[in-house]
């Protein structure tokens, strides 16, 4: 029998793969976006499950609003990069301290 | 073991692997289509979780555009790899650190709660109509506002996609129709006067 915390736990292991993916190629910008997408994943199983469980369908809308402002991030976010490659040639994050952070 | 037991630990395993391979892969190429993968399998986990319409609006929107966008972007851009690899491993021990100690609470937090208490019932669907139906139903009349906000949402991420890649080449021949048709005579044509500069021709007429 599957239970919820079996979903939340799945969740769990995926969200901290995502946070040692950040870690790890930290220079890399692409990866950096796609381990927040698999973070972003995580959250919707959860949000998922708890819906499933619960009987209440608000979590599938909520679900449904975090795929749109996603989509909506990483379309932005890819455009900055290309911009960001026409300008410097790298996306190596390293190079990019011209505001000096 | 049961079939829906059986199901949920082969993608669990799956999806756990392709995350996995999205962090660990050195070619950003292979990282993304294991990205795929992951959307791929957590959509079949959502099926199990009778959620059909994210599931299918998860592989049209993420895997059908988003993960394409993203497979468009690695492949355009020329990235120099070996930069981008050196020191990868440095910051292991924290990030072990951090998303172990993020794992552990999650794990005492719900396990412990599983184990203790007696796990929770699946709330009995109410009516028998589809997820979808019902979805639709709830998202046009009371998530209306937040549905509409998240249109304008979209479209300003149109517009601010194309307004930050486009760009205006110099070297195009490319005229502005509005000043060539608004151009007059005056602008083109300039009548100078001068002296006649060939007076050998008129004396041989």
């Amino acid at each position: 029998m599957i239970t919820l915390s079996h979903y939340l736990v799945l969740g769990a292991i995926l969200f901290s793969i995502s946070i040692a993916g950040i870690f790890l190629n930290r220079k890399n910008i692409i990866i950096i976006l796609m381990s927040i997408e698999l973070m972003l994943l995580a959250v919707n199983i959860n949000f998922v499950a708890f819906s499933h469980y619960l009987g209440d369908l608000s979590g599938q809308i909520f679900v449904f609003f975090i795929l749109t402002v996603a989509a909506a991030e990483s379309a932005i976010g890819l455009a900055i990069l290309v911009v960001l490659f026409r300008n410097l040639k790298t996306i190596n994050v390293d190079d990019i301290g011209g505001l000096r952070g | 073991m049961s079939f829906e037991n059986f199901t949920f630990y082969l993608f669990s395993t799956i999806l756990v692997g392709a995350g996995l391979s999205v962090i660990f892969s050195r070619n950003p190429v292979h990282a993304a289509l294991s990205l795929v993968l992951a959307f791929f399998t957590s959509a079949a986990i959502w099926l199990i979780l009778e959620a059909e319409f994210l599931a299918i609006s998860l592989i049209l929107v993420y895997v059908g555009a988003v993960m394409v966008l993203f497979l468009f972007v690695v492949m355009m851009l020329d990235i120099n790899l070996n930069r981008m690899k050196e020191g990868y491993w440095n910051y292991l021990l924290p990030a072990l650190v951090v998303s172990g100690i993020f794992l552990a609470e999650i794990i005492v937090l719900v396990g412990g709660r599983a184990v203790f208490d007696k796990p929770a019932e699946v709330a009995a669907a109410i009516t028998t109509e589809g997820n979808t139906l019902q979805l639709g139903r709830l998202l046009y009349t009371e998530y209306l506002y937040a549905f509409e906000l998240a249109a304008v949402i979209l479209l300003v991420a149109i517009v601010a996609a194309i307004a930050l890649t486009l760009r205006r080449r110099k070297d195009t021949k490319l005229v502005n129709t509005s000043q060539q048709i608004s151009a007059t005579r005056a602008n083109r044509l300039k009548i100078i006067s001068m002296p006649v500069e060939n007076k050998r021709s008129e004396d041989n007429s």
